[in-house]
């Protein structure tokens, strides 16, 4: 039997410190179980909030080595023996109590973005969409919601105060799959401009490195968000070919005009060539 | 019912700020990837601005320096379009009229920019180093809002790659030795040429914007079967837009290198002519 030392944060929102926690480990551990046996063996009221222990649940997020990472898919064996691992809560939000954080940000920027909006039924009463359509948001789909994104983004982790104007890499992943969607009717173009900021991204890509699901966020979701945002404010051509012919789908069947259910609706952009 | 840490009324205003303000250090060797950028970049830009600016050693019958191209004033030994644009009056290296585009090219790529960001501006040196400075606004503000046009840079690149691919082209037609006929062959600089314009094609075409304009602007493929098969293709090269990137920086310096000692006899440039 061989044996770890943690070096955990252990504190609240008044503030904290690391401490030292050497317990015993078996092979093929991961953080987590070595946390479960600090709990078991040292510290029964150490806080830590997990659920499957598959990488599935996006709950185990934490700071190990300084690196975000899930602490359930963080193998032991991947760190030198006998050196202590540093164990942080993540750090873009609020400690709640050691590695617990108050992720509510998260929930309140989700609530800003405008669901899916059907487009209306085509004349023969279906609403079709094709596999190589999809295929492309299929990928932002398979987001857990672990945060980690969201905790290593410098915009937020580094300014407190862009929080507001701010809505981080998580929620492009969210606009994308909605913007490139092909039977969404809903324009929310001036939103990711304007109220979700994405203009403050610096595409250092970091979010993509910390990605469990290895999403690529920023080639895939924000960098072609940014080509749609230029197509609709900043192109000069694109904006005069608007104004001389009129608006014309994203490849788009007119019979999907959107209804006037959706309060966002507009017929999309093509870009300037 | 849960209990209230206090954070709720601040989640309400829109910030939650961070508690733990103990900063863990990264244990490896974070900074490597920024020196080397710094390095590598600024290399590049210390002898580009060089070689643009000593107006001599960039032909060597046929091999045209990549700097200088296309050539357009009447002191080129090779006037690319033929007629030189600009007359004697310019008494300045020729490159000065196109090392702009690019520059500027390079400076509003999306994968550039990443790097220097990182390395040059530590917004943020690595990720979860802290960035150096206290206000951050990323691309909302002046110059950095003017990284939206990087499409325009693009529609510049693609006839500069042209021109230059035109120039790898001449490259394997060579002058007999009484000068008064041609013949096709193939030299070391000829190929060398040839891979610096494979290289550029590759960085010019897996472009972010290029990946746009080609189809990724649509929501629906059906009944665009063509720009789904363009953006597919371009989605392929995208994968390796930050390694042609490199490999198109390398390739243009190199090239230049290559054709300038050539020309300063400091080399016999190897080749079989036909
Ligand atoms: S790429 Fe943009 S969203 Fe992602 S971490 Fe960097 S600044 Fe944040
Ligand atoms: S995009 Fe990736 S890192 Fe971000 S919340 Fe989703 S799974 Fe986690
Ligand atoms: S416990 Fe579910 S992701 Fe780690
Ligand atoms: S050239 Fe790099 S993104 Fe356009």
């Amino acid at each position: 039997m061989t044996e770890a030392t943690l070096r955990v944060w252990r504190g609240d929102r008044d503030g904290g410190a690391f401490e030292d926690y050497t317990v015993p480990t078996d092979e093929g551990m991961v953080v987590l179980d070595v946390i479960h046996k600090v709990q078991e063996l040292r510290a029964p009221d150490l806080a830590v909030r997990w659920n499957c222990k598959a990488g599935k649940c996006g709950s185990c997020s934490a700071e190990i080595n300084g690196a975000p990472r899930l602490m359930c898919m963080t193998r032991m064996n991947t760190f030198d023996p006998g050196e202590p691992i540093t164990v942080s809560p993540i750090k873009a939000f609020p400690v709640i109590k050691d590695l617990v954080s108050d992720v509510s940000f998260n929930y309140e920027k989700a609530k800003t973005i405008p669901a899916f909006a059907a487009r209306p039924k085509e004349a023969d009463g279906t609403r079709r969409m094709y596999q190589e359509e999809v295929e492309r948001v299929q990928e932002f789909h398979k987001c857990i919601e672990c945060f980690l994104c969201q905790d290593v983004c410098h915009v937020i982790r580094d300014h407190d105060e862009n929080k507001m104007a701010f809505s981080g890499p998580r929620y492009f992943v969210r606009l994308a799959a909605l913007e490139m969607h092909p039977l969404d009717a809903n324009d929310r173009m001036e939103l990711i401009r304007a109220k979700q900021g994405l203009g403050f991204c610096n595409i250092t890509k970091c979010c993509t490195e910390v990605c469990p699901e290895h999403i690529k966020i920023t080639d895939n979701a924000i960098i072609p968000l940014k080509e749609r945002v230029v197509t609709e404010f900043y192109d000069p051509l694109a904006w005069a070919k608007r104004r001389v012919f009129g608006r014309s789908g994203r490849g788009l069947p007119p019979a999907a005009a959107p209804g006037p259910s959706s309060p966002h609706s507009r017929e999309p952009e093509p870009p300037s060539a | 019912m849960a209990a209230d840490y206090g954070t709720r009324m601040a989640t309400t205003a829109g910030v939650t700020r961070g508690t733990v303000t103990t900063q863990v250090e990264r244990p490896d060797r974070w900074w490597l990837e920024p020196v080397a950028i710094v390095s590598v970049l600024g290399l590049f830009v210390l002898y580009s601005a060089w070689a643009g600016l000593v107006n001599a050693h960039y032909y060597s019958e046929p091999y045209l320096s990549p700097f200088y191209s296309p050539c357009i004033t009447s002191s080129c030994p090779h006037v690319t379009f033929g007629v030189p644009f600009v007359g004697d009056w310019w008494g300045f290296s020729p490159a000065v009229f196109i090392v702009g585009f690019p520059l500027v090219f390079r400076l509003t790529c999306y994968y550039y920019r990443r790097s220097y960001y990182r390395a040059f501006f530590w917004a943020p040196p690595a990720c979860t180093v802290p960035d150096a400075r206290a206000k951050y606004a990323g691309e909302t503000r002046f110059p950095f809002i003017l990284q939206n046009l990087h499409r325009y840079t693009w529609y510049l690149a693609v006839p500069i790659w042209a021109i230059l691919t035109y120039d790898a082209v001449l490259a394997f037609i060579f002058p007999t030795p009484d000068h008064t006929g041609f013949r096709l062959g193939v030299g070391l600089g000829s190929l060398i040429m040839l891979a610096n314009v494979a290289f550029i094609g590759l960085y010019t075409f897996s472009c972010h914007s290029c990946r746009y304009l080609c189809g990724g602007y649509l929501d629906r493929f059906r009944g665009a079967p063509i720009r789904y098969r363009l953006w597919n293709t371009v989605n392929r090269l995208n994968t390796r837009h930050g390694l042609f990137a490199w490999l198109s920086l390398f390739s243009v310096g190199l090239t230049d290198l290559y054709i300038r000692i050539v020309s300063m006899g400091w080399l016999v440039d190897p080749r079989i002519v036909f």
